[in-house]
Protein backbone atom coordinates (compact mmCIF):
# COMPACT_ATOMS: atom_id res chain seq x y z
CA UNK A 1 0.00 0.00 0.00
CA UNK A 2 1.29 3.42 -1.08
CA UNK A 3 1.53 6.14 1.91
CA UNK A 4 -1.34 8.23 -0.33
CA UNK A 5 -3.14 5.61 -1.20
CA UNK A 6 -5.98 7.84 -1.79
CA UNK A 7 -6.25 8.90 -5.72
CA UNK A 8 -8.75 11.14 -7.81
CA UNK A 9 -8.89 11.66 -11.84
CA UNK A 10 -7.38 8.17 -12.09
CA UNK A 11 -8.08 6.68 -15.79
CA UNK A 12 -10.70 3.80 -14.06
CA UNK A 13 -12.20 6.30 -12.27
CA UNK A 14 -12.77 8.19 -15.21
CA UNK A 15 -13.94 5.47 -17.37
CA UNK A 16 -15.65 4.28 -14.33
CA UNK A 17 -18.42 6.90 -14.75
CA UNK A 18 -18.84 6.05 -18.09
CA UNK A 19 -19.62 2.42 -17.24
CA UNK A 20 -22.26 3.85 -14.54
CA UNK A 21 -23.77 5.42 -17.97
CA UNK A 22 -24.71 2.49 -20.28
CA UNK A 23 -28.00 1.50 -20.78
CA UNK A 24 -28.94 5.22 -20.24
CA UNK A 25 -30.29 8.08 -21.30
CA UNK A 26 -28.17 11.46 -21.26
CA UNK A 27 -30.73 14.53 -21.82
CA UNK A 28 -29.52 17.68 -23.24
CA UNK A 29 -31.64 20.32 -20.70
CA UNK A 30 -31.08 24.17 -20.78
CA UNK A 31 -32.53 25.35 -17.12
CA UNK A 32 -33.86 23.81 -14.04
CA UNK A 33 -37.52 22.82 -15.25
CA UNK A 34 -36.04 20.85 -17.92
CA UNK A 35 -33.57 19.08 -15.71
CA UNK A 36 -36.48 17.96 -13.45
CA UNK A 37 -38.35 16.50 -16.17
CA UNK A 38 -35.58 14.77 -17.32
CA UNK A 39 -34.64 13.58 -14.13
CA UNK A 40 -37.98 12.60 -13.42
CA UNK A 41 -38.28 10.53 -16.65
CA UNK A 42 -35.25 8.25 -16.11
CA UNK A 43 -32.34 10.36 -17.53
CA UNK A 44 -29.15 8.92 -16.37
CA UNK A 45 -27.50 11.90 -16.65
CA UNK A 46 -28.13 15.21 -18.13
CA UNK A 47 -26.27 17.59 -20.63
CA UNK A 48 -26.37 21.19 -19.68
CA UNK A 49 -26.84 23.99 -22.43
CA UNK A 50 -28.06 27.34 -23.26
CA UNK A 51 -29.75 26.16 -26.54
CA UNK A 52 -30.65 22.85 -27.53
CA UNK A 53 -28.70 21.72 -31.32
CA UNK A 54 -31.92 22.81 -33.22
CA UNK A 55 -31.79 26.00 -31.91
CA UNK A 56 -28.23 26.49 -32.32
CA UNK A 57 -28.71 25.70 -35.81
CA UNK A 58 -31.15 28.00 -36.31
CA UNK A 59 -29.62 30.87 -34.60
CA UNK A 60 -26.70 30.26 -36.06
CA UNK A 61 -23.45 32.84 -34.51
CA UNK A 62 -20.74 31.42 -32.18
CA UNK A 63 -22.00 28.75 -29.96
CA UNK A 64 -20.18 28.98 -26.62
CA UNK A 65 -19.90 27.03 -23.13
CA UNK A 66 -23.07 27.89 -21.06
CA UNK A 67 -23.39 30.55 -18.30
CA UNK A 68 -22.03 29.20 -15.24
CA UNK A 69 -25.43 30.12 -13.21
CA UNK A 70 -27.34 28.21 -15.71
CA UNK A 71 -24.92 25.41 -15.43
CA UNK A 72 -25.09 26.00 -11.31
CA UNK A 73 -29.10 26.24 -11.42
CA UNK A 74 -28.91 22.58 -13.03
CA UNK A 75 -26.73 21.22 -10.65
CA UNK A 76 -28.56 22.05 -7.65
CA UNK A 77 -32.17 20.86 -9.03
CA UNK A 78 -31.09 17.16 -9.83
CA UNK A 79 -29.50 14.06 -8.00
CA UNK A 80 -28.35 12.85 -11.54
CA UNK A 81 -24.75 13.45 -13.25
CA UNK A 82 -24.30 16.88 -15.07
CA UNK A 83 -22.57 17.48 -18.14
CA UNK A 84 -21.62 20.43 -19.79
CA UNK A 85 -19.90 21.26 -23.08
CA UNK A 86 -17.06 23.21 -24.23
CA UNK A 87 -15.43 24.27 -27.43
CA UNK A 88 -13.49 21.53 -29.22
CA UNK A 89 -9.75 22.70 -27.93
CA UNK A 90 -11.20 25.57 -25.46
CA UNK A 91 -9.60 23.91 -22.64
CA UNK A 92 -10.06 27.09 -20.64
CA UNK A 93 -14.06 26.40 -21.02
CA UNK A 94 -13.33 23.23 -19.51
CA UNK A 95 -11.37 24.42 -16.44
CA UNK A 96 -14.08 26.11 -15.87
CA UNK A 97 -16.48 23.54 -15.90
CA UNK A 98 -13.95 21.38 -13.94
CA UNK A 99 -14.01 24.42 -11.33
CA UNK A 100 -17.83 24.48 -11.54
CA UNK A 101 -18.08 20.40 -10.60
CA UNK A 102 -19.98 19.18 -13.56
CA UNK A 103 -19.44 15.58 -13.94
CA UNK A 104 -18.27 15.04 -17.38
CA UNK A 105 -17.30 17.62 -19.95
CA UNK A 106 -18.26 17.31 -24.05
CA UNK A 107 -15.95 18.50 -26.19
CA UNK A 108 -18.50 18.57 -28.66
CA UNK A 109 -18.86 19.54 -32.64
CA UNK A 110 -22.28 21.30 -31.46
CA UNK A 111 -20.44 24.38 -29.91
CA UNK A 112 -18.59 26.65 -32.49
CA UNK A 113 -14.80 25.43 -32.51
CA UNK A 114 -12.65 27.24 -30.96
CA UNK A 115 -9.04 25.75 -32.49
CA UNK A 116 -9.03 24.24 -36.16
CA UNK A 117 -6.06 22.04 -35.55
CA UNK A 118 -6.37 20.92 -31.40
CA UNK A 119 -8.30 19.40 -29.41
CA UNK A 120 -8.21 19.35 -25.55
CA UNK A 121 -5.26 17.90 -23.70
CA UNK A 122 -7.90 15.88 -21.58
CA UNK A 123 -5.09 13.91 -19.39
CA UNK A 124 -4.34 17.15 -17.93
CA UNK A 125 -7.73 17.47 -15.97
CA UNK A 126 -9.77 15.23 -12.93
CA UNK A 127 -12.87 15.20 -15.02
CA UNK A 128 -13.52 12.80 -17.45
CA UNK A 129 -14.38 13.83 -21.32
CA UNK A 130 -16.64 12.73 -23.44
CA UNK A 131 -15.84 13.24 -27.50
CA UNK A 132 -17.80 12.67 -31.21
CA UNK A 133 -16.08 10.66 -33.53
CA UNK A 134 -17.60 9.98 -37.21
CA UNK A 135 -15.31 7.16 -37.71
CA UNK A 136 -12.94 4.73 -35.78
CA UNK A 137 -9.75 7.19 -36.64
CA UNK A 138 -11.43 9.98 -34.80
CA UNK A 139 -12.22 8.08 -32.19
CA UNK A 140 -8.99 6.65 -31.58
CA UNK A 141 -7.48 10.16 -31.96
CA UNK A 142 -10.09 11.73 -28.98
CA UNK A 143 -8.71 8.41 -27.02
CA UNK A 144 -5.24 9.21 -27.06
CA UNK A 145 -5.67 12.69 -25.97
CA UNK A 146 -7.78 11.49 -22.91
CA UNK A 147 -11.14 11.19 -23.93
CA UNK A 148 -12.83 8.46 -21.84
CA UNK A 149 -16.26 8.16 -23.22
CA UNK A 150 -16.99 8.17 -27.01
CA UNK A 151 -20.07 9.15 -28.83
CA UNK A 152 -20.79 8.55 -32.59
CA UNK A 153 -21.28 12.27 -33.51
CA UNK A 154 -24.44 11.87 -36.26
CA UNK A 155 -26.14 15.46 -37.19
CA UNK A 156 -26.98 17.13 -34.05
CA UNK A 157 -30.20 19.14 -34.27
CA UNK A 158 -31.77 17.45 -37.02
CA UNK A 159 -34.16 14.88 -35.67
CA UNK A 160 -32.48 12.36 -38.83
CA UNK A 161 -30.99 9.30 -37.39
CA UNK A 162 -28.77 8.77 -41.03
CA UNK A 163 -25.65 10.29 -39.57
CA UNK A 164 -26.17 8.55 -36.23
CA UNK A 165 -26.72 5.33 -37.96
CA UNK A 166 -23.58 6.11 -40.70
CA UNK A 167 -21.33 6.76 -37.92
CA UNK A 168 -22.10 3.96 -35.40
CA UNK A 169 -21.53 1.05 -38.51
CA UNK A 170 -18.28 2.84 -39.51
CA UNK A 171 -16.65 2.62 -36.22
CA UNK A 172 -18.35 -0.95 -34.86
CA UNK A 173 -17.34 -2.40 -38.96
CA UNK A 174 -13.77 -1.38 -38.02
CA UNK A 175 -13.67 -2.36 -34.76
CA UNK A 176 -15.28 -5.91 -36.39
CA UNK A 177 -12.25 -5.65 -39.40
CA UNK A 178 -9.24 -4.87 -36.79
CA UNK A 179 -10.33 -8.34 -34.77
CA UNK A 180 -9.81 -10.17 -38.18
CA UNK A 181 -6.74 -8.10 -38.90
CA UNK A 182 -3.49 -10.63 -38.78
CA UNK A 183 -0.42 -8.34 -37.39
CA UNK A 184 0.48 -6.92 -40.44
CA UNK A 185 -2.59 -5.48 -41.23
CA UNK A 186 -2.95 -3.97 -37.78
CA UNK A 187 0.04 -1.32 -38.81
CA UNK A 188 -1.94 -0.79 -42.12
CA UNK A 189 -5.12 0.27 -39.88
CA UNK A 190 -3.15 2.54 -37.64
CA UNK A 191 -1.80 4.28 -40.78
CA UNK A 192 -5.44 4.44 -42.25
CA UNK A 193 -6.74 5.47 -39.59
CA UNK A 194 -4.38 7.66 -38.34
CA UNK A 195 -4.44 6.58 -34.81
CA UNK A 196 -2.21 5.01 -32.33
CA UNK A 197 -0.87 1.63 -33.28
CA UNK A 198 -1.11 0.64 -29.69
CA UNK A 199 -5.28 1.21 -29.68
CA UNK A 200 -4.93 -0.74 -32.72
CA UNK A 201 -3.44 -3.59 -31.44
CA UNK A 202 -5.68 -2.83 -27.87
CA UNK A 203 -8.94 -3.07 -30.31
CA UNK A 204 -7.85 -6.67 -32.02
CA UNK A 205 -6.95 -8.13 -28.60
CA UNK A 206 -10.11 -6.92 -26.67
CA UNK A 207 -12.90 -6.57 -30.21
CA UNK A 208 -14.03 -3.33 -28.18
CA UNK A 209 -13.38 0.38 -27.96
CA UNK A 210 -11.20 0.56 -24.81
CA UNK A 211 -13.90 2.99 -23.64
CA UNK A 212 -17.12 2.85 -24.07
CA UNK A 213 -18.99 4.30 -27.39
CA UNK A 214 -22.81 6.11 -26.95
CA UNK A 215 -24.76 7.66 -29.76
CA UNK A 216 -25.55 11.11 -30.20
CA UNK A 217 -27.31 13.28 -33.07
CA UNK A 218 -30.33 12.75 -34.64
CA UNK A 219 -32.71 10.37 -31.81
CA UNK A 220 -36.25 11.65 -32.00
CA UNK A 221 -38.54 8.48 -31.27
CA UNK A 222 -38.15 5.74 -28.61
CA UNK A 223 -37.26 3.49 -32.09
CA UNK A 224 -34.13 5.86 -32.87
CA UNK A 225 -33.24 4.90 -29.87
CA UNK A 226 -33.88 1.26 -29.88
CA UNK A 227 -32.29 1.00 -33.08
CA UNK A 228 -28.39 2.40 -32.49
CA UNK A 229 -28.70 0.30 -29.10
CA UNK A 230 -29.34 -2.87 -31.41
CA UNK A 231 -26.42 -1.13 -33.58
CA UNK A 232 -24.42 -1.89 -30.47
CA UNK A 233 -24.30 2.08 -28.79
CA UNK A 234 -24.04 1.31 -25.63
CA UNK A 235 -26.52 4.58 -23.98
CA UNK A 236 -27.94 7.27 -26.11
CA UNK A 237 -27.46 11.16 -25.98
CA UNK A 238 -30.69 12.86 -26.83
CA UNK A 239 -30.78 16.70 -27.64
CA UNK A 240 -33.48 18.57 -29.16
CA UNK A 241 -35.32 14.93 -29.54
CA UNK A 242 -37.37 15.46 -26.22
CA UNK A 243 -37.63 18.83 -25.72
CA UNK A 244 -38.87 20.02 -29.26
CA UNK A 245 -41.18 17.16 -29.07
CA UNK A 246 -45.23 17.84 -28.01
CA UNK A 247 -45.38 15.96 -24.85
CA UNK A 248 -41.66 16.28 -23.55
CA UNK A 249 -42.30 14.64 -20.57
CA UNK A 250 -43.67 11.69 -22.19
CA UNK A 251 -41.32 11.48 -24.63
CA UNK A 252 -38.15 11.33 -22.34
CA UNK A 253 -39.92 8.57 -20.46
CA UNK A 254 -40.72 6.50 -23.75
CA UNK A 255 -37.00 6.93 -25.01
CA UNK A 256 -35.78 5.86 -21.88
CA UNK A 257 -38.05 2.51 -21.00
CA UNK A 258 -36.78 1.90 -25.48
CA UNK A 259 -33.25 2.27 -24.45
CA UNK A 260 -33.57 -0.21 -21.80
CA UNK A 261 -35.74 -2.53 -23.39
CA UNK A 262 -34.49 -2.06 -26.86
CA UNK A 263 -34.58 -6.01 -28.02
CA UNK A 264 -38.34 -5.84 -27.17
CA UNK A 265 -40.67 -4.79 -29.81
CA UNK A 266 -43.61 -5.04 -27.74
CA UNK A 267 -42.36 -3.10 -24.84
CA UNK A 268 -41.12 -0.78 -27.93
CA UNK A 269 -44.94 -0.87 -29.51
CA UNK A 270 -46.42 -0.53 -25.91
CA UNK A 271 -44.31 2.83 -24.85
CA UNK A 272 -44.22 4.68 -28.46
CA UNK A 273 -48.02 4.83 -28.24
CA UNK A 274 -49.81 8.43 -28.00
CA UNK A 275 -46.57 10.24 -27.47
CA UNK A 276 -47.81 13.08 -30.58
CA UNK A 277 -45.28 14.81 -32.59
CA UNK A 278 -41.68 14.34 -32.75
CA UNK A 279 -39.76 16.88 -33.01
CA UNK A 280 -39.70 18.41 -37.13
CA UNK A 281 -36.83 16.83 -39.10
CA UNK A 282 -34.16 17.87 -41.08
CA UNK A 283 -33.20 16.67 -44.72
CA UNK A 284 -29.39 16.10 -44.67
CA UNK A 285 -29.37 17.44 -48.48
CA UNK A 286 -30.84 21.07 -46.90
CA UNK A 287 -28.10 21.73 -44.41
CA UNK A 288 -26.06 24.58 -44.10
CA UNK A 289 -23.66 23.37 -42.11
CA UNK A 290 -22.55 19.92 -40.83
CA UNK A 291 -21.79 20.13 -37.15
CA UNK A 292 -20.03 16.39 -38.10
CA UNK A 293 -17.60 17.87 -39.65
CA UNK A 294 -16.16 20.03 -37.16
CA UNK A 295 -13.54 18.08 -35.28
CA UNK A 296 -10.01 16.40 -36.54
CA UNK B 1 -27.13 -22.19 -10.92
CA UNK B 2 -28.13 -19.24 -12.46
CA UNK B 3 -27.20 -15.70 -11.49
CA UNK B 4 -29.19 -13.04 -12.94
CA UNK B 5 -27.89 -9.32 -13.44
CA UNK B 6 -30.45 -6.79 -13.63
CA UNK B 7 -29.66 -4.86 -16.62
CA UNK B 8 -32.35 -2.22 -16.89
CA UNK B 9 -28.99 0.68 -16.51
CA UNK B 10 -25.47 0.29 -15.67
CA UNK B 11 -22.73 -1.64 -15.48
CA UNK B 12 -24.51 -4.99 -15.72
CA UNK B 13 -22.35 -6.42 -18.47
CA UNK B 14 -18.61 -6.18 -16.52
CA UNK B 15 -20.42 -8.05 -13.44
CA UNK B 16 -21.85 -10.74 -15.92
CA UNK B 17 -18.14 -11.23 -17.25
CA UNK B 18 -16.33 -11.39 -13.61
CA UNK B 19 -19.37 -14.37 -12.89
CA UNK B 20 -18.80 -15.98 -16.19
CA UNK B 21 -15.32 -15.88 -15.37
CA UNK B 22 -16.12 -17.63 -12.27
CA UNK B 23 -18.02 -20.39 -13.98
CA UNK B 24 -21.38 -19.16 -13.33
CA UNK B 25 -24.28 -18.73 -15.78
CA UNK B 26 -25.77 -15.80 -16.02
CA UNK B 27 -28.98 -14.17 -17.59
CA UNK B 28 -29.71 -10.34 -17.86
CA UNK B 29 -33.04 -9.47 -16.02
CA UNK B 30 -35.00 -6.71 -17.02
CA UNK B 31 -38.87 -8.23 -17.50
CA UNK B 32 -40.78 -10.02 -14.65
CA UNK B 33 -40.83 -13.70 -16.43
CA UNK B 34 -36.96 -13.20 -16.29
CA UNK B 35 -36.72 -13.60 -12.31
CA UNK B 36 -38.28 -17.21 -12.52
CA UNK B 37 -34.70 -19.04 -13.22
CA UNK B 38 -32.33 -17.05 -11.52
CA UNK B 39 -31.34 -18.05 -8.24
CA UNK B 40 -29.49 -15.29 -6.82
CA UNK B 41 -29.31 -11.60 -7.75
CA UNK B 42 -26.60 -8.44 -8.72
CA UNK B 43 -27.56 -5.54 -9.12
CA UNK B 44 -24.79 -3.15 -10.62
CA UNK B 45 -23.46 0.66 -10.22
CA UNK B 46 -25.34 3.04 -12.75
CA UNK B 47 -28.22 5.58 -11.77
CA UNK B 48 -30.01 4.66 -8.30
CA UNK B 49 -33.06 6.89 -9.53
CA UNK B 50 -32.65 5.61 -12.90
CA UNK B 51 -33.04 1.75 -12.06
CA UNK B 52 -35.92 2.53 -9.74
CA UNK B 53 -38.10 4.07 -11.44
CA UNK B 54 -37.70 1.68 -14.45
CA UNK B 55 -38.28 -1.27 -11.93
CA UNK B 56 -41.47 0.38 -11.00
CA UNK B 57 -42.55 0.89 -14.72
CA UNK B 58 -41.85 -2.87 -15.62
CA UNK B 59 -44.05 -3.98 -13.15
CA UNK B 60 -40.59 -5.54 -11.56
CA UNK B 61 -40.34 -3.86 -8.32
CA UNK B 62 -43.06 -6.20 -6.51
CA UNK B 63 -41.79 -9.59 -8.13
CA UNK B 64 -37.77 -8.94 -7.25
CA UNK B 65 -39.17 -7.95 -3.76
CA UNK B 66 -41.03 -10.60 -2.91
CA UNK B 67 -38.13 -13.11 -4.15
CA UNK B 68 -35.48 -11.11 -2.02
CA UNK B 69 -38.50 -11.34 1.20
CA UNK B 70 -38.50 -15.04 0.29
CA UNK B 71 -34.73 -15.32 0.51
CA UNK B 72 -33.02 -14.81 -2.72
CA UNK B 73 -29.15 -13.97 -2.17
CA UNK B 74 -28.32 -10.86 -3.59
CA UNK B 75 -25.30 -8.39 -4.44
CA UNK B 76 -25.76 -4.84 -5.03
CA UNK B 77 -22.70 -2.88 -5.68
CA UNK B 78 -23.23 1.36 -5.15
CA UNK B 79 -26.68 1.79 -6.93
CA UNK B 80 -27.62 -2.02 -5.82
CA UNK B 81 -26.54 -0.88 -2.28
CA UNK B 82 -28.71 1.81 -2.18
CA UNK B 83 -31.62 -0.28 -3.90
CA UNK B 84 -31.07 -3.09 -1.38
CA UNK B 85 -30.65 -1.24 1.66
CA UNK B 86 -33.57 0.24 4.05
CA UNK B 87 -33.26 3.65 4.11
CA UNK B 88 -31.76 6.50 1.64
CA UNK B 89 -30.81 9.63 2.63
CA UNK B 90 -30.42 12.28 0.21
CA UNK B 91 -32.27 10.50 -3.02
CA UNK B 92 -35.25 11.81 -4.83
CA UNK B 93 -38.54 12.11 -2.33
CA UNK B 94 -39.94 9.42 -4.75
CA UNK B 95 -37.28 7.15 -4.60
CA UNK B 96 -37.76 3.58 -2.88
CA UNK B 97 -35.36 1.09 -1.71
CA UNK B 98 -36.24 -3.32 -0.86
CA UNK B 99 -35.33 -3.11 2.06
CA UNK B 100 -32.98 -6.48 2.00
CA UNK B 101 -30.06 -5.44 3.82
CA UNK B 102 -30.40 -3.12 7.40
CA UNK B 103 -28.15 -0.29 6.04
CA UNK B 104 -29.16 3.32 5.66
CA UNK B 105 -27.25 5.10 2.38
CA UNK B 106 -26.96 8.45 1.77
CA UNK B 107 -26.46 9.25 -1.97
CA UNK B 108 -23.27 10.87 -3.60
CA UNK B 109 -21.96 10.74 -0.10
CA UNK B 110 -18.18 11.60 -1.27
CA UNK B 111 -18.97 14.22 -3.42
CA UNK B 112 -19.24 14.68 -7.61
CA UNK B 113 -16.94 12.96 -10.00
CA UNK B 114 -14.01 14.77 -9.67
CA UNK B 115 -13.98 13.92 -6.04
CA UNK B 116 -14.31 9.96 -7.07
CA UNK B 117 -11.43 8.10 -6.08
CA UNK B 118 -9.54 4.46 -5.72
CA UNK B 119 -8.03 3.82 -2.42
CA UNK B 120 -7.00 -0.16 -1.41
CA UNK B 121 -9.42 -1.40 1.07
CA UNK B 122 -8.87 -4.10 3.72
CA UNK B 123 -11.53 -7.02 3.74
CA UNK B 124 -12.26 -9.27 6.30
CA UNK B 125 -11.43 -13.04 5.01
CA UNK B 126 -9.01 -11.74 2.64
CA UNK B 127 -5.08 -11.99 2.52
CA UNK B 128 -4.47 -8.76 -0.15
CA UNK B 129 -6.43 -6.11 -0.26
CA UNK B 130 -8.90 -5.23 -2.51
CA UNK B 131 -8.72 -1.84 -4.92
CA UNK B 132 -11.90 0.12 -4.30
CA UNK B 133 -12.87 2.16 -6.77
CA UNK B 134 -15.90 4.63 -5.81
CA UNK B 135 -17.21 6.85 -8.02
CA UNK B 136 -20.19 8.94 -6.65
CA UNK B 137 -20.19 7.05 -3.93
CA UNK B 138 -22.96 6.30 -1.25
CA UNK B 139 -21.92 6.40 2.27
CA UNK B 140 -23.41 3.61 4.77
CA UNK B 141 -24.56 5.94 7.38
CA UNK B 142 -26.17 3.45 9.46
CA UNK B 143 -25.83 -0.50 10.34
CA UNK B 144 -28.31 -2.93 12.07
CA UNK B 145 -27.55 -5.05 14.70
CA UNK B 146 -27.53 -8.09 12.31
CA UNK B 147 -25.09 -6.89 9.18
CA UNK B 148 -21.73 -8.05 9.60
CA UNK B 149 -19.09 -4.95 8.37
CA UNK B 150 -16.61 -6.44 6.33
CA UNK B 151 -14.54 -3.61 5.02
CA UNK B 152 -14.39 0.12 6.04
CA UNK B 153 -12.61 3.12 4.48
CA UNK B 154 -10.64 5.17 6.91
CA UNK B 155 -12.24 8.93 6.31
CA UNK B 156 -9.31 10.29 8.85
CA UNK B 157 -9.34 11.44 12.23
CA UNK B 158 -10.31 8.02 13.63
CA UNK B 159 -13.37 7.66 12.46
CA UNK B 160 -13.94 5.00 9.44
CA UNK B 161 -16.98 4.52 6.82
CA UNK B 162 -18.64 0.59 6.33
CA UNK B 163 -18.08 0.23 2.67
CA UNK B 164 -18.97 -3.55 2.63
CA UNK B 165 -21.58 -5.42 4.76
CA UNK B 166 -23.32 -8.53 4.77
CA UNK B 167 -26.67 -9.53 6.13
CA UNK B 168 -27.42 -13.47 5.57
CA UNK B 169 -26.76 -13.72 2.05
CA UNK B 170 -27.54 -10.16 1.18
CA UNK B 171 -23.83 -8.43 0.30
CA UNK B 172 -23.47 -4.65 -0.29
CA UNK B 173 -20.69 -2.87 -1.28
CA UNK B 174 -20.30 1.22 -1.69
CA UNK B 175 -17.64 0.89 -4.43
CA UNK B 176 -17.49 -0.93 -7.64
CA UNK B 177 -15.02 -4.35 -7.88
CA UNK B 178 -16.66 -4.67 -11.50
CA UNK B 179 -14.33 -2.26 -12.29
CA UNK B 180 -11.13 -3.77 -11.21
CA UNK B 181 -11.53 -6.93 -12.90
CA UNK B 182 -11.07 -8.70 -9.32
CA UNK B 183 -13.34 -11.56 -8.71
CA UNK B 184 -12.93 -12.15 -5.09
CA UNK B 185 -15.89 -10.43 -3.86
CA UNK B 186 -17.87 -12.14 -6.18
CA UNK B 187 -16.13 -15.41 -5.35
CA UNK B 188 -17.29 -14.37 -1.31
CA UNK B 189 -20.83 -13.41 -2.23
CA UNK B 190 -21.12 -17.09 -3.75
CA UNK B 191 -19.55 -18.97 -1.41
CA UNK B 192 -22.23 -17.48 0.88
CA UNK B 193 -25.17 -19.20 -1.21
Amino acid sequence: MSEHPHETGTVRVKRGLAEMLKGGVIMDVVDATQARIAEDAGACAVMALERVPSDIRRDGGVARASDPEMIEGIKEAVTIPVMAKARIGHFVEAQMLQALGVDYIDESEVLTPADEAHHIDKWAFTVPFVCGATNLGEALRRISEGACMIRSKGEAGTGNIVEAVRHLRSILGDIRKITQADTAEQFDWAKRLQAPLGLVQEIHATATLPVPMFCAGGIATPADAALVMQLGAQAVFVGSGIFKSEQPALMAKAIVEATTHFADADILVKVSRGLGRSMPGLEMGGLETRLADRGW
Amino acid sequence: MTVGVLALQGAFALHQRILESLGVATTQVRAPRELAGIDAVVIPGGESSTMSMLLERGELWEPLAERLADGMPAFGTCAGAILLGREILDGRDDQRCLAAIDVAVRRNGYGRQVDSFEEPLAVAGLDRAVNGVFIRAPVIEAVGSGVEVLSSLDVGSGSAQPVLCRERTILVSTFHPELSGDARLHEMFLESI
